[in-house]
């Protein structure tokens, strides 16, 4: 597998690290039912058979973190951007 | 037909001719007491614990490929009860005490093999802390042994025992532990349960949930609707697939592991050795090929498929504990699909919906634990109550906390 680093081109995936599920977002500690919705966020995943938004470190390249849509079914790469900037 | 020497001689002198299939190719029903998704290990155990001990006969298991093609078929047949934490160890070892009466139990030969699993250490560090685990286990009543070195040398006298980096300084044995036929675990509790009237029902995909009032009545199949008092789910690497039909979301992820055969040779390793500096474990098939795996991949994945760096990190350890290892070709390679859970340990609980049932969580290490999980998994459907030794295995210790973490990772599957 290889993943399309939009600053370093297609690299092996073991020069990557995997986080995991990108669209989950931290909840606000303050906000009623705090407690309820970190559970959700830290353990509950979709792990969707299909296309997954997910985090990966380039950790042996330019060391940025990515969000890479992949199908989890194939493993093929369908979009790749950086995480800072943006979308997290 | 009971299997016994008689049975066989006979047949041996009629020219095999009066075998009988060893189960039957069920069709469904339109109503059943229990159904059981997921026609691998676990739910075939289920199956027949419900029928054995139960008396709950009225049971349909359904898969949606043949029985054990999953993950059940493609593991590398270690059984053991060697862990740390009081919510697992009493579990596990149930489950090998399982194992050492599996055979008579369901009158199969599943050629159970108490070979011995021997857990090689590198270091000071790792010794204490293989002694911590040796003893935790020996406090569970389960045989446990700290070797040094020249007694692990005494066993298996090929391996590097001067690596540079990774030297080996011991073992912590388990002689009970060892392997088991995989198929014939699958066939042996298919034909157990088919004896006492389950219907296993293959090429049967579950598509949907009939849920009334938050109980679940029934599930939808590519092979029409069934009614049922009771589901249970013990889907393995599809679990929050299934789950989803039924609204659930899990804190599951699906990952792939791979295993590795090499060609056939002669006799040369005769346990279950694993390299404790980085995830190695390696045994000898009875056909002389050595059945080897290491870590997942690492990455969600539902392709029954890794990558080649996953291939070549487990060689890579191969090698640094037994380097003739590089004199074998290996011969396959395969992947299955993993239900990983947040904390590393397994689910056999209730859900949300009344009268549905999950079992799931087995991460890479649900083949040692299929008597167990189906007794428990039986229990629980049965009587609506765990089983003693499973009672830690919650749904609901993720948002308690009280997890059950062998290798304190945190909630990040692919560490597990």
């Amino acid at each position: 597998m290889r993943i399309p680093c939009p600053y370093c081109g297609p690299r092996g995936n073991d020069e990557f690290i995997y986080l995991g599920d990108a669209t989950v977002r931290r909840p606000d500690p303050q906000a009623l039912g705090a407690s309820d919705a970190f559970y959700e966020y830290v353990y509950l995943r979709d792990n969707p058979s299909g296309l997954h938004q997910e985090l990966w470190y380039h950790g042996g390249g330019c060391r940025s973190w990515l969000v890479v849509t992949r199908n989890t079914r194939t493993h093929e790469i369908s979009d790749v951007t950086f995480a800072a900037g943006g979308k997290l | 037909m009971k299997y016994s020497v008689f049975s066989l001689l006979r047949e041996a002198f009629r020219g095999h001719a009066g075998w009988t299939p060893a189960w039957r190719k069920a069709e469904p029903k339109s109503e059943y007491d229990v159904v059981i998704v997921g026609g691998g290990g676990h739910g075939l155990a289920t199956a027949y614990y419900l029928a054995k001990v139960h008396g709950i006969t009225n049971v349909a298991v359904l898969e949606k490929g043949y029985i054990g093609s999953g993950n059940a078929g493609r593991n590398t047949t270690i059984i053991r009860s060697n862990y740390l934490l009081p919510g697992n160890e009493p579990f596990y070892e149930w489950s090998m005490k399982l194992w050492e009466g599996l055979e008579q139990d369901f009158n199969y030969n599943a050629m159970v093999s108490q070979r011995g699993v021997l857990n090689l250490y590198h270091s000071d560090q790792q010794r204490d802390a293989f002694a911590r685990r040796g003893n935790a286990m020996r406090l569970h009543d389960v045989d446990a042994e700290l070797l040094d070195r020249d007694a692990v040398r005494a066993m298996v006298p090929f391996l590097d025992y001067d690596n540079a980096r990774f030297p080996i300084h011991g073992g912590l044995l388990q002689r009970r532990g060892g392997t088991a036929r995989h198929d014939a675990v699958v066939w042996g509790y298919a034909r157990g349960a088919d004896l006492r009237g389950v219907d296993i029902i293959e090429n049967c995909e579950v598509t949907g949930f009939d849920i009334a009032g938050g109980r679940v009545t029934g599930l939808d199949t590519t092979r029409g609707s069934i009614k049922a008092k009771k589901i249970g789910l013990a889907v393995a690497g599809n679990t929050s697939r299934v789950a989803s039909l039924a609204g659930l979301r899990l804190p599951i992820e699906s990952h792939v592991l791979q295993a590795f055969v090499s060609e056939g040779i002669k006799p040369a390793i005769d346990c279950v050795v694993t390299f404790g500096a980085g995830h190695f474990y390696i045994s000898q098939s009875d056909k002389g090929g050595l059945v080897f795996g290491g870590d997942i991949d690492g990455y969600n994945s539902y392709a029954w498929r890794g990558n080649l760096p996953t291939v070549a990190d487990v060689m890579e350890e191969g090698m640094a504990i037994w380097p003739g290892l590089g004199r074998i070709r290996m011969l396959r390679q395969w992947g299955g699909l993993m239900d990983m859970s947040m904390d590393g340990s397994p689910i056999i609980d209730r859900t949300p919906v009344a009268g549905l049932y999950l079992n799931c969580g087995w991460c890479y290490g649900g083949f040692k634990a299929t008597p167990a999980s189906g007794w428990c998994f039986a229990h629980l459907i049965a009587r609506d109550e765990p089983y003693e030794v499973a009672a830690a295995l919650r749904l609901d210790r993720y948002a308690t906390g009280a997890l059950i973490d062998e290798r304190g990772a945190g909630a990040q599957p692919n560490l597990h």
